[in-house]
């Protein structure tokens, strides 16, 4: 091996170091609205930090602001894997403030509510664009699958090179259909669970460790 | 472009060609799909867009939904293999393209915009 060759070689087994010991991946959780990424996010959270992330509602566009939590260290079979986890607000082409009215929320609610919807989903945008290392899609396994949000932001985080993990939420739903979203979206990994009553969680963190490691 | 409307209560399709779009830089593209869908046009682009611009589309979209005024829009695309490159929308645009045809609308006026492998349905109120 000649100097310089071998001069290469150890910068970069230190950049490699540096960037495993001192940057954590960026894991942002994406999907749409209502999938359970704050659920998840807040179980992950809760298991391997102790506390909990944000809000979790079964009104849409409850997450409006991108949150992260820092140093989510998972432990996996004598290793540890160190993740930052941001939970982002649901992505939409259309947000509609009367939708809300439903939810019991006053006009005026329901209108900031709207826009902070729009901010939060440009925002969400914004990160995977720019700063986001890895990326958990969550689906409501109950829910259609093939809707264009779907696969667009698949489109988009696949275009990126981004590695990117599926997660069918909600299997404790008597509706629920695994096989439908591992149809929809062959090439990748898909894994089940219930972030709601932690089923399939060991799964969930042994794919966590293997895909963001 | 083409413009398809069924008169003055009607609904106006837009159909852009993929030559027309591919000279646009990215917000050329989103301002002319947007203005569009804000007159309540029915936009089809032949050629569809990039992920990246797709990124921005929703991004833009976003920023310009406004209550009672704005509320998004609808998007489908549609990818078609060689066999199906021959369908009526490609006699109307009268070109052949291997690329995904995507239609956009305001979210307001259409009450499902359905897709499967064959067909693209709107519902225009
Ligand atoms: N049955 C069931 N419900 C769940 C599960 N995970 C989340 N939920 C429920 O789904 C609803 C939405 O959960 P959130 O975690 O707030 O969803 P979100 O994806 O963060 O939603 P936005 O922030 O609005 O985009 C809540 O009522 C949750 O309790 C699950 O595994 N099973
Ligand atoms: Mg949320």
């Amino acid at each position: 091996m000649g100097l310089l060759t071998s001069i290469r070689t150890s910068i970069t087994d230190v950049t490699d170091r540096l960037f495993s010991d001192g940057e954590p991946k960026r894991i942002g959780i994406y999907g749409p609205p209502n999938a359970g990424k704050t659920t998840l996010s807040n179980r992950i959270a809760r298991d391997w930090t102790g506390d909990a992330i944000g809000p979790e509602s079964h009104i849409p566009h409850e997450t409006r602001r991108a949150r992260r939590k820092e140093n989510v260290e998972i432990k996996r079979n004598g290793n540890t894997v160190t993740i930052d986890i941001v939970d982002t607000p649901g992505v939409t082409t259309k947000v509609d403030y009367q939708e809300f009215l439903e939810f019991d929320i006053e006009e005026e609610d329901a209108i900031r509510r709207s826009r902070e919807a729009t901010e939060g989903v440009a925002e969400a945008m914004h990160w995977l664009r720019e700063d986001i290392d890895g990326v958990i899609y969550v689906l409501d396994s109950a829910e259609d699958p093939f809707t264009q949000v779907n696969t667009m932001l698949i489109g988009i985080i696949e275009s990126r090179d981004i590695p990117v993990l599926i997660f069918a939420n909600k299997i404790d739903l008597e509706d629920s259909s695994v096989q439908r979203i591992s149809n929809a979206f062959p090439q990748h990994e898909t894994v089940p669970l219930s972030a709601l009553e932690g089923k399939n969680m060991d799964e969930v963190y042994d794919k966590i460790a293997e895909y963001f490691g | 472009m083409a413009e398809l409307s069924t008169g003055a209560e009607g609904v106006q399709i837009d159909l852009i060609s993929g030559e027309r779009m591919a000279s646009k830089a990215t917000m050329e593209k989103i301002r002319m799909i947007l203005d569009g869908v804000h007159e309540g046009n029915i936009v089809i682009l032949e050629d569809g867009l990039s992920p990246d611009e797709e990124s921005r589309l929703i991004e833009v979209t976003m920023s310009e939904i406004s209550p009672d005024e704005f509320s998004g829009i609808e998007i489908e695309t549609y990818p078609r293999s060689g066999a199906e490159a021959s369908g009526i929308l490609n006699r109307i645009i009268g070109r052949d393209s291997s690329s995904k045809l995507t239609v956009i609308g305001p979210a307001n006026r259409i009450e499902t915009l359905h897709k499967d492998e064959t067909l693209i349905k709107a519902l225009v109120s």
